[in-house]
């Protein structure tokens, strides 16, 4: 029943933010899935800015009852934050928790001029006001709380979304 | 008082014998075996039935912390615990304080303990003044005041001068005197083994040789002087082989093993059990194997509690600060009877070790048997009963025991001093 | 008492304390080093801090003093965000005749979170932690930085990052550690790290007064000519000499430690030629180390301390987060 064509999505995302980037837009990743998202969109929308990724495992909110995430990466910010004009690039929005987390990482950079948020898949349940600038899909009703829906890559590099059993 | 003990297995290693017999006790005394005397009417019948009636156990060192360490314990609380474990003669190291150096202080502490009226002890009195390996004590005095021996605790004469004139003082009399074994700069500072154990712990350690070099400097002075020297505490192999050749050459020298060096090891030490730190140090595996195998063939001639009761202030520190010491008198029947148990030694072997044998030490010859005559000292215990060691049920006020938690064999039912009754535990 | 069981794991098998380095399993040794990594690049940021321990309080506390570790735990847990709690109690509440125990009462009571120890007695930390299971009060962490001769984890983990990053892993290395390991805790956290990581060969080199017994048992062998023990390693991990032991009965003077046994570029040359030298100082230059290899090429010593910072801000949210 759940067919997504993470290719199409990624396509469709892209053409959205066409008009909005310029020279000077610089995308950041969260990882995992988000960080795929990015360098596709890095590469269709021909940016200049070198991409950055953020793992937000020191900003979580859930820290103090989930603990530390065992395997955190590096975050990598190539380019001043400060004035910059920044799209922060997420698979899935779900609660909005993570793009808060990431926004506080990004902001202990320096202070960037605009912030936007690009997803390919909001599926509901938002628990914070957040909501995305650029979204390839909207779930018609929101997930189930014990189901995880995440992006996945092959080792060719095609993209697919993966409905599961959290 | 007349008791009766009826049904029991009468064991008494120093006459030889493992049988089930009637005993009966009049006046402070055993008075029969077998068949009760003519006209024997028991004011207390005791039956015995899978009891084993044994002498009551002597103790070759158990510190009782008086005077001067009641904080840690008393008289009181300590007369208890060797009730409760079947101890009815305690020999007393003299490391209280004051020390066990002065005839007035020695009459009364035997005073206190007559008073009290439960184990007899059998004070040793302190070799040098103050335990400070300089000037001799007055031993004639204190033989009369009751000293049954001499030494030094676990506080070792720097000076061997001064330790040759001690010992050729006391050979004079033909005094006893009980050394133990550890060269002082060696032993400087240490606190646990000199072995793997204390290496990976980073605990500064005591090395083997701290025992055998001293125990070299006493079997030879021992020799020199013709004292009759007994071996406190021996910790080590090598430290067994030294007595044995002592004795190959003709010296006549005993030795005693702790309860606690019988059955632990250094890798008891686990992370920093400060319970386990103990004078002399535990030692290898090895070093315990041997301890165990010298004390079943007779070569160890006794076994003791070393009962040196610390309080929860003295243990709860970082292991090398805490006071070295375990309890131990409660424990003395259980973990002989676990040795024994281990290396299938009979029952009636076994027990000789914590009575006749150590009777022999300490030169007691009234009890530590159950001959017609001596005094009625008696230990009854279940021997099929197991306990477990815990804070709660240890009547001595030390609670610092290493074997803490671990289920042991025997369970003493009576203990009866001269004819007394003195505890009586439920079946 | 519950000495028999290491308090550092939890039931889960989950780290509660980092206490010593001996016996932590290779994945929790792995997974720190892991986690360390993307520490080390928060320096670089305009804002130097991590939320993870916001809230917190974390009490450094040292029985014996040593300003350069307490500021590498101050620097990690500030951070972390954490509230850093300095206290010598060397100079204060023990001297009262007041316990080691009866001090970290008196801090939990004050809401601690975490307690820094440094004590000259080798086992302290355990005995916090264990004092601290019996009180039930295990949602406060201990980590050991340092006690007496037993252990330094987070030096001995440093370092282990250290060889990590410059060497790639473990499993193909010669080490050498040169000096006092007898009186060392480091060296007793590195050869217990070393040997858990896989390293084949891990050897100590030092005269006999140095070196304690039965050391082989830990996995190591010992070397007391530096010339072989130093021929191709990997790493050369030198000690520090402390000053009290140049003159005396373990060592002559402090001239012929150096003569024999200092670290010299002579000497370096028999290892392998991209072989690092580390040190967890202070240095004493020209007893253990020779200045032109201390701030040589192959020196990362500065590099430790670098790293030192994250893999302690890693094991402080490691802990915190359990």
């Amino acid at each position: 029943m759940f067919k997504l064509d993470a290719e199409a999505l990624c396509g469709a995302l892209a053409e959205s933010m066409r008009p909005h980037v310029t020279a000077k837009t610089c995308l950041v990743g969260i990882h995992t899935g988000g960080v795929w998202l990015a360098q596709r969109l890095h590469a269709d929308l021909n940016l200049r800015q070198p991409l950055g990724s953020i793992d937000v495992s020191f900003y979580r909110d859930d820290y103090g009852t989930k603990g530390l995430h065992p395997q955190p990466q590096r975050s990598e910010i190539p380019f001043d934050v400060v004035g910059a004009h920044i799209i922060i690039v997420d698979d899935v929005l779900y609660t909005g928790r993570t793009t808060r987390a990431a926004l506080n990482e990004l902001f202990d950079y320096g202070r960037p001029a605009k912030v936007d948020l690009a997803v390919l898949v909001d599926r509901g349940g938002r628990e914070l006001p957040i909501a995305p600038r650029f979204c390839a899909h909207v779930l018609d009703g929101p997930l189930p709380a014990n189901q995880s829906l995440q992006l996945e890559r092959c080792p060719e590099g095609t993209l697919s979304l993966r409905l599961a059993n959290a | 008082m007349k008791i009766a003990i009826r049904n029991g297995r009468l064991v008494d290693p120093a006459h030889d014998m493992d049988a089930p017999r009637a005993i009966f006790i009049a006046d402070g005394k055993i008075v029969a075996h077998g068949a009760a005397p003519d006209g024997f009417t028991p004011d207390r019948d005791i039956d015995a039935s899978g009891l084993v009636v044994a002498p009551g156990l002597i103790d070759v060192a158990a510190r009782l912390r008086e005077p001067g360490f009641e904080y840690r314990a008393t008289l009181e609380s300590e007369m208890e615990a060797a009730m409760a474990g079947g101890v009815t003669s305690l020999a007393i190291p003299p490391d209280t304080d004051p020390v066990l150096d002065e005839p007035g202080l020695v009459e009364m502490l035997c005073y206190r303990a007559k008073k009290l009226n439960r184990a007899h002890i059998y004070p040793v009195g302190a070799l040098t003044i103050g335990l400070q390996g300089q000037r001799l004590s007055e031993m004639a005095e204190l033989v009369e005041a009751g000293c049954v021996a001499f030494s030094q605790a676990n506080v070792p004469i720097v000076d061997t001068n001064v330790l040759l004139r001690a010992m050729e003082y006391a050979a004079t009399f033909g005094f006893r005197v009980w050394l133990q074994p550890m060269a002082p700069f060696l032993a400087r500072g240490g606190v646990a083994h000199d072995g793997e154990v204390a290496t990976r712990l980073g605990l500064p350690g005591i090395p083997v040789a701290a025992e055998t070099v001293a125990l070299f400097t006493h079997l030879q002075l021992a020799q020199l002087t013709g004292a009759r020297l007994h071996v406190t505490r021996l910790s080590s192999a090598a430290g067994l082989s030294l007595i044995e050749q002592a004795r190959a050459d003709g010296a006549d020298v005993t030795c005693d093993v702790s309860i606690n060096h019988l059955h632990l090891s250094e890798m008891d030490i686990g992370y920093f059990n400060p319970n386990c730190h103990l004078i002399p140090p535990l030692r290898s595996q090895r070093d315990r194997d041997a301890l165990r195998q010298g004390l079943k063939d007779g070569r160890i001639n006794a076994l003791c509690s070393d009962h040196t009761p610390v309080d929860d202030d003295g243990k709860q520190a970082p292991f090398s600060e805490s006071e070295a010491g375990a309890t131990g008198l409660e424990l003395l029947l259980p973990l002989t009877l676990k040795w024994g148990q281990e290396c299938r030694l009979s029952l009636k072997d076994t027990l000789s070790r914590v009575t006749a044998d150590a009777a022999r030490i300490v030169g007691i010859t009234k009890a530590g048997h159950l001959a017609v005559g001596a005094r009625a000292d008696l230990c009854l215990f279940d021997p099929g009963a197991w306990t477990t060691v815990n804070r709660a049920t240890l009547r001595s006020q030390g609670k610092n025991s290493p074997f803490l938690g671990l289920e042991l064999p025997g369970r003493v039912r009576y203990t009866i001093v001269e004819g007394q009754v003195m505890f009586a535990a439920e079946a | 008492m519950p000495s028999s069981r290491n308090p550092q794991l939890n039931r889960h098998g989950q780290l509660q304390h980092l206490l010593t380095l001996d016996g932590l399993p290779r994945d929790i040794l792995t997974a720190i080093l892991d986690i360390a990594a993307p520490f080390t690049e928060v320096a670089e940021r305009e804002v130097k801090k991590l939320p993870l321990l916001r809230g917190k309080s974390v009490f450094n506390l040292f029985f014996e003093n040593s300003t350069r570790t307490r500021t590498t735990f101050e620097i990690a847990a500030k951070r972390l965000s954490a509230d850093v709690i300095n206290l010598n109690v060397s100079t204060s509440s023990t001297k009262k005749g007041e316990t080691l125990l009866d001090t970290v009462d008196n801090l939990c009571a004050m809401q601690a979170d975490m307690f820094v120890v440094r004590h000259e007695a080798s086992g302290a930390p355990f005995l916090i932690a264990q004092h601290l299971l019996a009180t039930g009060r295990d949602h406060i962490h201990v980590v050991n930085a340092g006690d007496g001769r037993h252990a330094h984890p987070t030096q001995g983990l440093l370092d282990m990052y250290t060889i990590r990053h410059y060497k790639g892993g473990f499993e193909h290395l010669s080490v050498g550690i040169v000096g006092d390991v007898q009186h060392s805790r480091v060296a007793r956290s590195q050869i217990a790290a070393l040997t858990t990581l896989g390293v084949p060969d891990v050897r100590v080199i030092g005269p006999k007064t140095l070196l304690p017994t039965d050391v082989e048992r830990m996995g190591v062998r010992v070397c007391h000519d530096i010339r072989e023990g130093l021929r191709d390693v990997d790493v050369v991990m030198m000690l520090r000499l402390q000053n009290e032991r140049m003159n005396g009965a373990l060592l002559p003077t402090a001239q012929e430690y150096y003569k024999v046994w200092g670290l010299t570029a002579e000497k370096l040359a028999l290892a392998k030629p991209d072989a690092i030298v580390m040190h967890p100082g202070p240095m004493n230059r020209g007893v253990e180390i020779d200045s032109a290899v201390a701030d040589g090429a192959q020196a990362v010593i500065l590099d430790q301390v670098t790293f030192g910072i994250a893999v302690r801000m890693a094991v402080m949210s490691m802990l915190a987060g359990q």
